[in-house]
């Protein structure tokens, strides 16, 4: 079959690549473009794990085709420190332990970056429903609820 | 072994709660995980399932595959090892991994591999498995455990029954436990009131998020390398070369970040088929499951079917228990029927008690260790009785449980006595806590359970090197599933006197570092915890001698205090302190690089308990659950790292409730898997649960110098029944089948009316 | 001679008895003499066991010492999660 080449932005960046018009945006990301922070934990948009934002919204990657990329603006998990900076949310991840094996760590923090953006002062109950789609097996989501409450409060004081 | 050297108070790092060593790569995304890695001319692999539960594998056409352009290579079992003295039944252990990782003459189950193909693309192998094709004579099958049991079941493979299975049993029951003291008949007729109920519980996955992966390499000169995600590569190594007829040490296997274990990556699926693959092909292969292959083909516990009669005075002494604990573990031996069993009575000191386990065959994957393998569905059915007469004679649950505790020198209900445990000090703590205090709401119920987890050591191996700048690298060899790297570097920090900053603490394959265990058995804070603590020793000691040889006294005269060698005495001669960094700093020459060592197999692991309490709340009409509140109290030993113990009790209690509410494995009348993928397969989500609350207890554990016990396993015995107390007594009708789904909830609710 | 007590399971294979009596200094003695004495034994012992001395459960040290003072309970060998 022969493949499509597909021009997007990732985390800021222009880039290219060819695609089986069946693979999935989490296939290009991950094999062509070797961004692996994002990962595939089901495959069929129930994990989350590969959470990216397509154009300002929120999306699982593997239910995104590679070519429906083409000409739009993506963000992972490997744009979200600025540099060196970690994001606040990063920062009180690692603070509060909110990760276990780290697996489910890459999508809720790009899924929670995208609620604190529309949503700076969530109540918990909102946080919970938003992260419905990312699954975590280690924590109970505890400590994931906590860091995210201190994250926002402490976003909403530095303005 | 004899521990000379414990502390128990005045930890400097222990018990503090710094940042993980790999903190920054877990939210960066830069940790690599199974799936993460690649290799210069990597082919992708993929493999080729059985539709049928049960079937006889007439012929297997690979032409047709093998000449689909970009196809590398296609293997069956006969690229397998065909080492004869592997067989059948108990000891053949490997053998067993073998016909699970690549079907013999017969597939087992839904999902059992047949075939597996390397292509130079992922999709061109899924592609070519689509081309080969297998002749398959279809076997009538089971996959319920008590029908498996019955007479005219399908018998999955004769002969694989070990001797202690009593004579004119079902040859798929393959293994017997009985086990006990007393005499229960007596000790029931001194009781009260006795309460005999049946129970059952369904098959469950471990969950982890991250699919099995691993890329192997393997030339015909049998040297090879793996990289994989498990939770023991020292065993994957060993399992692999058996599998493929290697040499163990010409396997090289490095454990990648695990994205989640929970008991189901302690041993191998898909590696021996990308290293045979890898072989044929002569290229580094790659194998990523799939989430429906991680359903049907590997994990899940064992379905259970139990007995439970218990016997009680009015003042809640318990006379006598009995229990019998039938478990289905799949199409081979293996379910833990001696520790559901061994588990089922241990909290209590009970004068009669008798126990009976059948490890029972059937058509479903090969049961996979989950998580205090065997003990949740022991306390499930056990407590539940329990409760049920304690509501019957009027009396409080934890009072009984009180009453009736294992302590100190209990003669366990498996036999031994105890050593010190803190079964009291959780029930206190929970008796003591604000939530059992707390009156609850209308149409809400409480439950408490009890659990216990016997918590396990095995073969450690650690090394501790000191680097000339004066900091320090430990390479451990327990893969790092929950934050141990922390705790691993605490313990050395508190031996060397040095700042928890200055110590790293890798993961080794396994060229670096003798064999280690896998992580199970909650092992890996106390085995390699206690190897670490041994060879941050081991470097001091050698420390010391430095600095007695630089000033010129004998080694016993200098003592190691706050990172720093110092004279142990008046006597010793007035001498500055000498830190840590000062020896490093010209150890190349004063006698070479200094590395401290320990290679044991710790034998005190301790045992643990912990109480739960849960509040629930149940919708009549749609039989919807709700948990509200829970509370873990657990026995801890030390907490090194008191945040991610906290973490371990609190993923426990949340995979409890998973498995109390809504997860199971739903087989059709055709033997096929109908529900392998998170959609239909259903998890805790963030929305369902509450915070869950925890207390740390700490009992030290006489067999670590610090008095750690494992953390991991215990925090998923006691949930299962708390949260069916719980339920029951909001939908004011006894559980006693797991899940308790919507479904499940209102038939019984529907019963119960219809009385 | 030092007692060992077996788990009912085993109880068929050394003519019913509910423990037996081995001369042994140490773990990996008893499970040698346990097969010398009974070898139908061999077959549970070879497939994993572990031997609780005074309480302490020995998955794998065969050179745990005992003596015939302690209470030794053969049990079947952990597999965790």
């Amino acid at each position: 079959m022969s493949k499509i080449h597909v021009n997007t932005t990732v985390n800021g960046d222009e880039v290219d690549f060819l695609c089986d018009p069946r693979e999935t945006l989490l296939d290009c990301l991950r094999d062509k473009l070797q961004l692996t922070g994002s990962k595939e934990g089901c495959g069929t948009g129930d994990c989350g794990a590969c959470s990216v934002v397509l154009d300002g919204r929120l999306v699982c990657a593997c239910l995104v085709l590679g070519v429906e990329a083409e000409g739009k603006t993506v963000d992972t998990v490997e744009g979200i420190a600025k540099g060196q900076d970690l994001h606040p949310l990063q920062e009180k991840f690692i603070k509060y332990a909110a990760l276990q094996c780290g697996i489910c760590t890459p999508g809720i923090l790009v899924a929670t970056k995208n609620l604190l953006e529309r949503s700076p002062n969530p109540t918990e109950t909102e946080v919970r429903y938003w992260l419905a789609g990312n699954l975590c097996r280690c924590t109970g989501y505890d400590k994931i609820i906590r860091a995210i409450m201190d994250t926002a409060a402490e976003m909403r004081e530095a303005g | 072994m004899a521990l000379d050297d414990t502390k128990t108070k005045d930890f400097k790092f222990v018990g503090t709660r710094p940042e993980r060593p790999d903190g920054v790569d877990k939210v960066t995304g830069r940790a690599k995980f199974g799936a993460d890695m690649t290799a210069p001319g990597m082919l992708h692999g993929a493999i080729l399932r059985s539709p049928h539960a049960h079937a006889r594998i007439l012929s297997i056409d690979t032409s047709k595959a093998e000449a689909l352009k970009g196809v590398k290579a296609v293997v069956t079992r006969a690229d397998f090892s065909t080492n004869p003295t592997f067989g059948p039944g108990l000891t053949g252990e490997p053998w067993n991994v073998l016909e699970n990782v690549m079907a013999g003459e017969k597939a087992l189950y839904d999902g059992h591999a047949v075939a597996a193909v390397a292509a130079t693309s992922a999709l061109i192998a899924r592609d070519a498995l689509k081309l080969i094709d297998v002749t398959y004579e279809v076997l009538d099958h089971v996959t319920d455990v008590d029908k498996a049991m019955a007479e005219g079941a399908p018998v999955i493979r004769e002969g694989a029954a070990d001797k202690s299975v009593p004579a004119g049993m079902h040859p798929n029951v393959v293994r017997y436990h009985d086990s006990g003291h007393g005499d229960v008949e007596a000790g029931f007729a001194e009781a009260d009131l006795v309460l005999e109920n049946s129970f059952k519980t369904e098959a469950t996955h471990q969950g982890y998020i991250e699919p099995h992966a691993c890329l192997g390499s393997l030339g015909n000169d049998g040297k090879g390398e793996l990289w994989c995600t498990t939770q023991g590569h020292w065993y994957a190594q060993k399992m692999c070369a058996a599998l493929l007829g290697l040499e163990t040490s010409q396997l090289r296997v490095t454990a990648s970040e695990i994205g989640g274990g929970f008991g189901g990556k302690t041993t191998v699926f898909i590696e021996p088929v990308a290293l045979a693959l890898s072989r044929k092909a002569n290229k580094p292969v790659k194998i990523v499951m799939s989430r429906s292959e991680v359903f049907r083909a590997t994990g899940p516990t064992a379905s259970t079917s139990m007995d439970i009669k218990i016997g009680m005075k009015k003042d809640g002494t318990i006379t006598a228990a009995s229990g019998v604990f039938r478990l289905q573990g799949g199409a081979f031996p293996g379910a833990p029927c001696e520790f559901t069993a061994m588990c089922a009575f241990a909290p209590y000191a009970l004068e009669n008690v008798h126990q009976i386990g059948y490890d029972v065959m059937s058509n479903r994957p090969k049961q996979a260790a989950y998580r205090a393998p065997g003990s949740p569905m022991a306390a499930f059915a056990v407590e539940s009785v329990i409760d049920d007469l304690c509501k019957e004679l009027g009396l409080d649950p934890i009072d009984v449980r009180l009453k009736n505790a294992s302590h100190k020198g209990t003669k366990a209900s498996f036999g031994p006595r105890f050593d010190d445990i803190g079964l009291v000090e959780t029930l206190e703590a929970a008796k003591a806590h604000e939530h059992y205090n707390t009156p609850l709401k209308e149409g809400q119920g409480r439950g408490i359970s009890c659990g216990f987890w016997f918590n396990h050591g095995g073969e450690t191996a650690v090394s501790l090197a000191l680097s000339e700048d004066g900091t320090a690298q430990i390479s451990v060899g327990t893969p790092d599933i929950g934050g141990s790297r922390a705790s691993m570097a605490l313990m050395a920090a508190e031996e060397l006197g040095i700042p928890y900053e200055h110590i790293r603490c890798t993961v080794a394959d396994t060229a670096t570092l003798g064999y280690n265990e896998i992580s199970h058995g909650s092992r890996v804070t106390y085995a390699s915890g206690l190897a670490t603590i041994k060879a941050a020793k081991d470097a001091v000691n050698k420390l010391c001698k430095r600095a007695a040889q630089k000033w010129g006294i004998p080694e016993d005269a200098v003592k190691w205090e706050d990172g720093c060698a110092v004279p142990s005495g008046a006597n010793a001669g007035d001498f500055d302190p000498l830190p840590l960094a000062k020896i490093t700093a010209n150890m190349g020459a004063t006698g070479g690089p200094i590395v401290g060592h320990f290679e044991a197999t710790p034998e005190g692991a301790g045992v643990s308990f912990a109480t739960h309490i849960v509040d629930a709340e149940v919708d009549h009409e749609t039989g919807k659950t709700k948990i509200v509140r829970y509370t873990v109290v657990q026995d801890a030993g030390k907490a090194i790292h008191p945040t991610y113990v906290e973490g371990q009790f609190q993923g426990g209690a949340a995979q409890g409730i998973g498995w109390a509410l809504n997860e199971e494995y739903i087989y059709g009348d055709d033997g096929r898997l109908q529900n392998a993928g998170f959609l239909d397969y259903r998890i805790p989500l963030a929305s369902d649960l509450p915070m869950i609350d925890t207390v740390i207890v700490e009992v030290a554990n006489p067999g670590h110098p610090y008095g750690v016990r494992g953390v991991g396993e215990t925090s998923i015995c006691p949930p299962l029944a708390a949260i069916a107390n719980a339920v029951s007594a909001a939908a004011g009708v006894r559980m006693r089948e797991l899940p308790m789904s919507p479904p499940r909830i209102v038939a019984a609710l529907k019963a119960a009316q219809d009385g | 001679m030092v007692k060992v007590h077996l788990w009912s399971g085993l109880r068929s294979l050394v003519d019913g008895q509910d423990a037996v009596e081995v001369q042994a200094s140490t773990v990996g003695d008893i499970l040698r003499g346990l097969v010398k004495l009974y070898p139908g034994l061999e077959g549970p012992i070879e497939a994993g066991v572990s031997v609780a001395v005074d309480g302490k459960i020995i998955a794998n040290d065969l050179t745990t010492p005992v003596t015939t003072e302690s209470e030794i309970y053969l049990m079947q060998k952990l597999r965790g999660g």
